[in-house]
């Protein structure tokens, strides 16, 4: 807490990036006009696996407008990055180098480049390359595959799941099944690179600047003071953007090679082949319990497909060691790989599949029991982390169940599946829990006063839509005393100080205390420098009781003669801490099946959530709305269908990729139900930027068995799922 | 080839337009408008939407060509200088912008709803705007949005003298 308490923390401030946004004024990385800016574009591979034979460029580089033709021969002379997953902890979302050799491990990889003057000239020209192929073939499905445990992983075991099976008076045992999904933010991937020397400025729509940054650094051989990476907009990312993928270097390297800024945008298909994906899964629950409702028993085995090179796990077993007390839980992980592009985190990696598995064995579990399925959540609430046997940093679980079921009307008498219709509709009601974590990195943040009353912070973070530039403007106004208006807030930007990517909900919960620090530490700095000055006014005065605000800051700049004064402050979030720190929510759903065509509509969701001390209850509230909306989607629509037999995307766009629109959604509510964390840090304030995805799909196929009593396990609920496993639609 | 239109009231030209090229390709890469956003080009998401001769559709439909003598109206052309457009505000104030990307497009598609439709009931508005997909907002602060936007429109044709309804 400041000493001086001020109404910036907790306010529903608008977003300051509203009006540049609404005008069309917002610059993102496709918008930067560059003098001489040419564009490139890339040729994917149409087949899965194999080689290229042969790849007759001749006509492309004769094509009008053509600067260059680059093919997979390894000669742009890019240097290795480090994988993100497979070695050293590096950047790159697929550590292969890019254009680099003739082997082909996926539909869709990058084996071609055109550049030219203008983005047409460079689609004319990319056209007219003809590529030869010995094909192999692929394998793509999981089932066909040899399930192996990924390297450094163990198996979670406590207790003995045997014996806890033996001891059950009950026990559910299913399998779930989850589609590879996309990311799809709205903006595709889009690079922009330009050297002068051997310094190199780009603009990237990314997640990660500093990732950027270090992964070209290496690539090209100069050290990363050599490379700024700015990202003032990024038009979502979900992940998409949050490690760097082939083609930014492939960028970086076009601008080298004709010597002039080029740009280059990944196409909407493109997106499905070039920035990861959210990987499918194969999921095992068992349970068991006592009649009264106390779980003896968790076993979770999870499937997840990667790709030939990449140890890519999405860890759907991560929560459920956390979520629920219980003496015998085995998790496993296993990983196959298939030939696809490396996948990445989204949104709520792990957790969104492995919630929709757990959370529906736990309904699947209090059907059994004809018990409430909130009642069978609140007898198995974990008190203490079950994991790791630490106390919570803050957990108002209970709360979120208790305050989201007042809200949404929860009956817990009404239990009975299939009993609940109006007119040709059945109607169902569902919840689920919700958890998430936050990946804690370390940042550093920069603080500037300055005499004409202003401040300027910054900090090389993201606004991907986040609100990031308005929650740390009120962060910093809450300490300075100065009001958000008077604060100029810079991001994306790797002349800044360091931050971590905008992943794993981290930003406000750990990037905020950064800018608290530098903050402090400028604000400190200069009122102790006056307290000891004679000369000044505030000569001996105690800073605490000092009017921090801008009368203050301007009338003791103006008196030193100074323009302005700066500070960096840092946040190490506690690697080692006493607490375990978690997210939690409860999501409630009601569904309305056509009786018919097995059709399911979300009518209503409420989601209640504890994610500490809320700084904007307006970008955090939209934040947990499109978490839920990415649950609804997850549920009911996405999945990318990929050929079995060629391996490739059958619908690369967003006309056969169903995202929810508009007229989707019924009515979605969300309830802050959490108190400031005492022990995250000393903003109190933990991650929800993902949180409200988990559980989500789970609360909604809760709810469609409610209606039907069918029980679907694999998503998304398509009709087709809902009738074949039913008396629906007979 | 040359074509010569309107873009936000103003007399445009653009030179050597390729015959392939659309009018979003034209506003973006020929005009200096970047407004107007490309997230599929291909008719699917509305984030390029503008007005053309007074009807929004999707710029990257349309070919250059098409626009010859006609009037071609964008999010830049929304505000009347500084002043935001009743819809624009209404979008800042009900908190319906995150990445903003989607953004353009359905301050164009909701701008042209509410010239029609004076009171859209909720199913009216989910309905005009499900050509325009936003990834971030969940849609719920969109409504809110155009919600507002309407009642305030209704305010202020309210509050102002009869005759001069426009
Ligand atoms: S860019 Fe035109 S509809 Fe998507
Ligand atoms: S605000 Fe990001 S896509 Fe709509």
């Amino acid at each position: 807490m400041s000493p001086q308490t001020t109404p910036w923390i907790g306010a529903a401030a608008a977003r300051v990036d509203g009006p540049v946004k609404v005008t069309g004024t917002a610059i993102y990385t496709g918008d930067v006009a560059l003098p001489e800016l040419a564009h490139a574009v890339l040729v994917q591979s149409t087949i899965a696996k194999g080689r290229i034979t042969d790849m007759d460029i001749a006509a492309a580089e004769t094509a009008p407008g053509v600067l260059a033709v680059c093919t997979s021969d390894g000669s742009l002379g890019i240097g290795r990055v480090a994988s993100y997953y497979s070695a050293d902890n590096g950047p790159m979302g697929d550590g292969r180098t890019p254009l680099s050799d003739a082997v082909i491990h996926h539909h869709g990889q990058h084996i071609a480049m055109v550049v030219a003057q203008t983005l047409e000239e460079a689609v004319a020209g990319a056209e007219r390359i003809r590529t030869r192929y010995r094909h192999q073939s692929p394998l793509v499905r999981i089932e066909d595959a040899i399930p192996q445990t990924p390297p450094g992983r163990e198996d979670i075991v406590r207790g003995d799941l045997t014996t806890g099976l033996a001891v059950a008076d009950v026990t559910v045992e299913a399998y779930y099944e989850t589609p590879p999904q996309h990311m799809n933010p709205m903006e595709p991937c889009t690079t922009t690179a330009h050297w002068v020397g051997d310094r190199l400025t780009v603009y990237d729509s990314t997640q990660y600047v500093s990732g950027v940054r270090d992964a070209l650094a290496s690539a090209f051989g100069v050290p990363p003071a050599n490379v700024r990476v700015l990202s003032g907009f990024v038009g979502g990312g979900f992940g998409s953007k949050g490690t760097v993928w082939p083609h930014v270097l492939l960028a970086a390297a076009a601008a080298r090679l004709v010597d002039r800024p080029v740009r280059l945008a990944l196409t909407r298909p493109q997106m499905f082949t070039s920035c990861g994906t959210r990987p499918a899964t194969r999921q095992r629950i068992v349970l068991g319990a006592h009649r009264d409702g106390r779980l003896t028993a968790i076993g979770h085995d999870g499937t997840s497909a990667t790709s030939p090179g990449e140890n890519v796990v999405e860890s759907t077993g991560g929560l459920t060691s956390i979520l629920y007390a219980c003496p015998n839980v085995t998790i496993r992980q296993r990983i196959v790989r298939l030939d696809m592009q490396a996948p990445t985190f989204q949104r709520a990696p792990g957790r969104a599949p492995g919630s929709f598995a757990l959370e529906s064995a736990l309904d699947e579990l209090a059907h059994e029991l004809r018990m409430d399925p909130v009642e069978l959540r609140l007898r198995n609430h974990a008190d203490a982390d079950p994991s790791s046997g630490r106390p919570w940093s803050g957990k108002h679980l209970r709360e979120c169940y208790r305050v989201g079921a007042e809200r949404f009307g929860w009956d817990p008498a009404d239990r009975t599946p299939g009993t609940r219709r109006e007119g040709d509709v059945l109607i169902g009601t569902g919840m689920a829990s919700a958890t998430h974590e936050m990946d804690p990195g370390p940042a550093a943040a920069y603080a500037e006063l300055r005499v004409d009353g202003t401040a300027v912070i910054g900090v090389a973070s993201h606004d991907i839509g986040t609100g990031t530039y308005t929650v740390l403007g009120q962060i910093a106004a809450d300490v300075l005393g100065l009001p958000p208006e008077r604060i100029i807030v810079r991001l994306g930007d790797t002349d800044l100080p360091e931050a971590p990517p905008s992943i794993g909900s981290q930003t406000v919960a750990y990037v905020g205390p950064a800018i608290r620090r530098a903050c402090e530490a400028v604000r400190d700095d200069l009122l102790a420098a006056a307290v000891a000055d004679p000369e000044s006014p505030l000569y001996r005065r105690e800073i605490g009781a000092i009017e921090f605000g801008p009368r203050t800051y301007v009338a003791e700049l103006a008196r030193i003669g100074e323009p302005s004064v700066s500070a960096v402050g840092h946040h190490h979030p506690d690697a080692n801490s006493r607490y375990a720190v978690h997210s939690f929510g409860a999501h409630f759903a009601e569904v309305a099946v056509d009786a018919l065509t097995g059709t399911v509509r979300v009518r209503r969701m409420v989601g209640a959530f504890d994610v500490g001390r809320v700084i904007n209850p307006r970008t955090a509230r939209s934040q947990l709305l499109g978490g839920m909306t990415f649950g609804l989607a997850q549920a009911l629509m996405e999945a990318t269908v990929i050929d079995p037999r060629r391996g490739h995307v059958v619908e690369p766009h967003l006309a056969g990729y169903h995202l929810p629109v508009n007229a989707d959604i019924g009515t979605l509510d969300v309830l802050f139900v959490g108190e400031p964390d005492p022990h995250i840090s000393d903003l109190g304030a933990r991650g929800a930027g993902e949180i409200g995805v988990v559980g989500a799909a789970a609360a909604i196929a809760n709810a469609v068995f409610h209606a039907t009593g069918v029980r679907v396990r694999t998503l998304p609920i398509t009709p087709d799922r809902v009738v074949a496993g039913s008396a629906v639609g007979g | 080839m040359k074509v010569t239109f309107t873009v936000n009231g103003r007399p445009t030209e653009a030179d050597d337009v390729w015959e392939g090229e659309s009018l979003l390709y034209v506003l973006r890469e020929r005009v200096g408008l970047p407004g107007s956003k490309n997230a599929c080009e291909q008719g699917e998401c509305g984030s390029c939407t503008v007005y053309l001769d007074g009807d929004p559709v999707c710029s990257c439909l349309v070919a250059a060509g098409q626009v010859q003598d006609r009037e071609v109206g964008t999010v830049e052309g929304l505000a009347q200088g500084d002043t935001l457009d009743p819809v624009q505000q209404a979008f800042v104030d009900a908190g319906a912008v995150q990445c903003g990307f989607c953004t353009p497009g359905l301050l164009v598609q909701t701008h042209d709803l509410l010239n029609r439709a004076h009171h859209p009931s909720d199913a009216e508005i989910r309905e005009a705007l499900s050509g325009n997909l936003c990834r971030c907002t969940g849609y719920e602060k969109i409504m809110d949005a155009v919600r507002l936007a309407a009642a305030r429109k209704a305010d202020a044709r309210d509050a102002a003298p009869t005759g001069l309804e426009g």
